[in-house]
């Protein structure tokens, strides 16, 4: 009996797993049918010129949300995968370092819908006849609106693992491809994750964007969350908008609790500060997980994969080989190398000028930077309007430790949801009472990024040390004198590094904010976000390219002159 | 009969600073490990000592001179060579067991071998029960040991250990390097020889069969001083103390200024480093010094006993002591000046007057800030214009330090003020006249 049942495969004679197990076989399986049959769909054939069918039926919602959630969930998968590819070519090679950073600090600054009438056509081309391209299309400018940020933190990470751990890393003699997974990739991950969460929430700004796809003087609309709201507005049609935002917000919940809060408790070991103030997150997925016997099993089956993975790609000599010898060091190729560079800038800055001049002429330019400037005045006021009114409560929330445990986690979520939907009411309010939009669609820009203000605010004040707490009331301050001499200082680090974030978001939703529309009507306000949009609504190029050069400009300008000094301050001088 | 292991030929080895020039940290360093015996570096922080360590662990490379592991060339790490870091250099994500691993993993060994050799790592180094903990949840001695234990799964025939110890408290430090002797002792692992690099000297004359002193600047052997005590050793006995008191004379001799060596004193040049001892401490030290048990006169060893000072700390502050003039240095022993004396019996306003009249005369950096700001018709200067001058001859820590410690001296002797927020230097207010 005992030798026969050797042969059977383990699963047949012992299809065990406990009931943690069995509960979570259900949830599992739904899962899988819905990635297959969402998978399914993206690979329709289809010919240009088509119309997919859309439809305002609210019972549609739950599809289109699949759709847009599978959308965003590839782009992120890609993100994360362009992320580390980065990090780790700029960390290895200078060479690669000194071309691709600044690249992607222009990236940054570019804003998403320039990127995505100039790919279309390209994806298109790739798979005739289906829709994947368009759906790669999409993907791609969720992408562009994820990427950056991410890859910025996953180099970040890589750059500063402390030299001893490198050390240790290499006198045990670690593999480069052994040193990313049990050094670099962990000693990144909390930043990468946190970005991961930003990026999910920026996706989401610009789904409309995304999924409403205007190619060759036709509408492409993807079924999805973005075009049906796109054909809301078209429509005028005020309750299916409201459906919308609540499709969005379930959407935003479940991968909230089913993807992120599971990572963020589970990614909790990687902190690598030892006494972390932070409390750590909990997560009841993960605790199911944890109690689980035959997922864990998978997951456990799968880090032995990697171990394994670690011999058959080790270093197989050691300090003593000749392979190990340094190559003799010669400055050549580097300063070649320079040399290509500042030719290809050269050359760029020329076809730029040369472009200028011949496409749009030097007073449009002149033009766009009087309109870059209104918008910066618009970011500037609005983000002292926002401190005005966060900042205090920001404080008085941080203070009391119990409602700020709790408050974190409600401004993360309202961070998460997509401001874009507000604007409909807007322009409703604009045109009824006619007020000058100016003005009054301004504060849309910073709808959706205040938030990161008053997260931060909150964060800063709640690390305020007790004792310096004590010290201000044993001196009885009061009134301006507390705030001045205690208060903002104390959390005027933290603050900044809200207020980079919150300025940046608001930069790039000027493009949505300054520009909306409601069925026919459009309301548009004066500055460089609406210049893009109009632009980009005529299909324009040079005009849309030179809104955004100006742009990047100014943002650029914009962090290295502002930001990064008063950052530069708070980290010398404000700090415990 | 002795069996070289590990062999630095005139190793040299400089560093770019940040303006470009190329300063010297190790000069013609020869140096042989052999089998069987504990090596001590003992020297002051910056004297080469760390970058010596890392050049025979394959970390960096050397400029010139040759590395030699059996008599073979070394360009990287090599197997057989672990190390033990100061701040233990755990990956905090993983477990003690996968820390311990992490060698194993990297020579690409079976999971359940692994798991066994890293078993018996754990056990033999105290830990049993904490394979599934996480670095954070273990004390500064437990992290320690799991460092060491990662080393010596490896079963290296040399193990270095980078001011293992110095990041732990004196009792834990104390009860693991017992611990580590009674291995070596005991043969229970087949490590074949030890080097320490330290700053404490007790550390290292209860440990070493050999201990070198560094000299700093750049960093070369100075000393080199047997042990022939068998161990274990007794902290207390005679023996033991009579050795300390021996390596604390070697470490002062010729440190900043030596003390009665020559007639002609050597006199500390512009750009040297300064010792960093905040005044606080250095007016302690000379009350102290001053009285009733040692009436003028102290045996280093015993002051830092007194103090609870590490030796690092009490050499830093005797090195200004004798730099200002308040006190001499000889064999070992800290002797109060009349001048020293002086200082100790007046009140606070003339102090800092006195304080401020040494440093011009002794401190060149401080004569140099106090000179240019006569000389500046506004009476201020910039901070980086000597931060500037100070990276000829210092890398960027030490520069930084020089300045430092300049500043709050040149402050308390009220020869300058100093605003941290704008990095300016400039004149007193209540000193216009400027009388130097």
């Amino acid at each position: 009996m005992s030798e026969r049942k050797q042969f059977f495969p383990r699963l047949v004679v012992d299809a065990g797993g406990n009931r943690w197990d069995w509960a979570l076989l259900p949830m599992i399986l739904a899962l899988f049918v819905l990635l297959a049959y969402g998978g399914q769909q993206m690979a329709r054939p289809y010919q240009l010129g088509e119309t997919l069918p859309l439809s305002l039926d609210p019972t549609n919602l739950p599809y289109y949300l699949l759709r847009t959630t599978m959308r965003m969930f590839i782009a992120l998968g890609a993100s994360l995968l362009f992320s580390c590819a980065f990090a780790l070519l700029t960390t290895k090679y200078r060479a690669a370092e000194k071309v691709l950073v600044p690249i992607l600090d222009i990236l940054q600054s570019i804003p998403i819908l320039g990127f995505l009438s100039i790919t279309v056509t390209a994806f298109i081309a790739l798979f005739p006849g289906n829709l994947l391209g368009v759906e790669c299309a999409a993907i791609f400018a969720i992408f562009t609106s994820q990427a950056w940020n991410m890859a910025f933190s996953a180099y970040q990470g890589f750059r500063t693992v402390p030299a001893e751990l490198k050390e240790a890393a290499s006198v045990f003699r670690l593999s480069s491809w052994q040193r990313f997974w049990r050094l670099e990739l962990p000693f990144a991950m909390p930043g990468l994750l946190w970005n991961m969460m930003m990026s999910m929430s920026g996706g989401w700004f610009f789904v409309v964007a995304s999924e409403a796809i205007s190619v060759s003087n036709q509408n492409i609309k993807l079924p999805g969350i973005g075009s049906y709201i796109a054909l809301a507005i078209e429509q005028r049609d005020l309750l299916a908008i409201a459906w919308a935002i609540g499709a969005m917000l379930i959407g935003v919940i479940l991968y909230d609790q089913l993807f992120f809060r599971p990572l963020l408790a589970w990614a909790d070991k990687f902190r690598f500060e030892e006494s972390g103030s932070e409390t750590a997150q909990d997560s009841w997925l993960l605790a199911w997980l944890r109690r689980t016997e035959r997922m864990q099993g998978i997951a456990v089956a799968l880090g032995g994969l990697l171990e394994r993975s670690f011999g058959t790609f080790r270093q197989r000599y050691d300090g003593t080989s000749i392979r190990a010898r340094p190559q003799t060091i010669s400055g050549m190729p580097e300063r070649i190398w320079d040399a290509v560079i500042a030719a290809v800038v050269f050359y760029a800055l020329w076809t730029l000028v040369h472009f200028i001049h011949a496409e749009v002429g030097w007073s449009e330019v002149g033009r766009v930077f009087v309109l870059g400037c209104y918008t910066m005045l618009r970011v500037i006021v609005l983000i002292f309007l926002a401190a005005l009114i966060w900042i205090p409560i920001g404080v008085r929330i941080g203070m009391n430790p119990r409602l700020a445990s709790r408050a974190q986690a409600t401004i993360q979520f309202l961070a998460a949801f997509p401001a874009n939907l507000m604007f409909p009411v807007a322009v409703l309010v604009i045109v009824r009472f006619g007020l000058n939009p100016d003005i009054w669609l301004s504060p849309l820009m910073i709808l959706g990024t205040q938030w990161y203000l008053l997260f931060n605010v909150i964060a800063g004040a709640s690390t305020v040390p007790t004792e310096l707490r004590y010290a201000a009331q044993n001196l009885r301050l009061t009134g301006l004198l507390k705030w001045r001499r205690y208060l903002l200082p104390a959390i005027f680090p933290s603050f900044v590094t809200g207020a980079i974030t919150a300025s940046g978001g608001s930069w790039n939703a000027s493009i949505v904010a300054e520009y909306v529309t409601w069925g026919d009507t459009t309301v548009k306000a004066h500055g460089i976000g609406s210049y893009i949009a109009e632009m980009t609504a005529i299909g324009d190029f040079p005009r849309i390219a030179l809104g955004i050069c100006v742009m990047c400009v100014f943002v650029m300008g914009f962090n290295h002159f502002v930001w990064r000094r008063l950052y530069r301050m708070a980290e010398d001088r404000l700090h415990f | 009969m002795t069996t070289p292991i590990l062999e630095l030929k005139s190793v040299g080895k400089s560093f770019r600073s940040a303006d470009g020039s190329a300063r010297s940290v190790l000069e013609n360093v020869d140096f042989t490990l052999n089998e069987g015996e504990i090596v001590a570096l003992l020297g002051q922080s910056g004297s080469g000592k760390s970058t010596m360590l890392r050049i025979m662990a394959g970390l960096l490379s050397a400029d010139s001179g040759e590395v030699l592991y059996h008599g073979l060339p070394v360009y990287g790490p090599a197997d057989g060579i672990s190390m033990v870091f100061q701040s233990f250099a755990l990956f905090p994500w993983l477990t003690v067991q996968k820390n311990v691993e992490l060698g194993l993993e990297a020579k690409g060994m079976a999971s359940v071998e692994r798991a066994r050799r890293a078993e018996a790592a754990i056990d033999m180094i105290g830990l049993s029960g904490f394979d599934g903990a996480l670095p954070r949840e273990l004390s500064g001695g437990m992290r320690q040991r799991v460092g060491i234990a990662r080393a010596l799964v490896m079963e290296p025939e040399v193990l270095l250990m980078d001011e293992a110890f110095s990041a732990l408290d004196v009792l834990t430090g104390e009860r693991l390097r017992e611990d580590i002797l009674e291995l070596w002792q005991t043969r229970k692992i087949p490590t074949k020889a030890i080097l320490v690099v330290s700053h404490n000297i007790e550390e290292a004359v209860m440990m070493a069969d050999r201990v070198l002193i560094f000299a700093s600047d750049p960093g070369r052997v100075r000393n080199e001083l047997p042990v022939t005590l068998s161990r274990p050793r007794e902290v207390e006995s005679s023996a033991v103390r009579g050795l300390i008191d021996n390596v604390y004379g070697m470490m002062t001799t010729g440190t900043v200024r030596p003390a009665r060596v020559t007639a002609k004193e050597v006199k500390l040049q512009l750009g040297d480093r300064l010792p960093e001892a905040d005044i606080a401490r250095l007016e302690g030290i000379l009350e102290l010094l001053a009285d009733e048990p040692f009436r003028g006169r102290a045996d280093l060893p015993k002051l830092a006993e007194e103090t609870e000072l590490t030796d690092q700390e009490l050499l830093s502050v005797s090195s200004a002591l004798t730099l200002l003039g308040f006190a001499v240095l000889d064999h070992g022993d800290i002797i109060i000046t009349p001048l020293g004396e002086q200082y100790v019996h007046t009140g606070n306003a003339e102090r800092q007057a006195m304080f401020g009249r040494q440093l011009l005369e002794n401190v060149p950096l401080v004569a140099y800030i106090r000179h240019g700001l006569l000389q500046d018709p506004s009476g201020d200067l910039h901070e980086d214009l000597f931060l500037r001058l100070l990276r000829f001859t210092l890398n960027e820590a030490d520069a930084k330090s020089a300045l430092r410690v300049a500043i709050e001296w040149g402050r308390y002797g009220e020869l300058f003020e100093y605003n941290f927020n704008t990095g300016v230097i400039n004149m007193p207010e209540s000193d216009t006249t400027g009388v130097a």
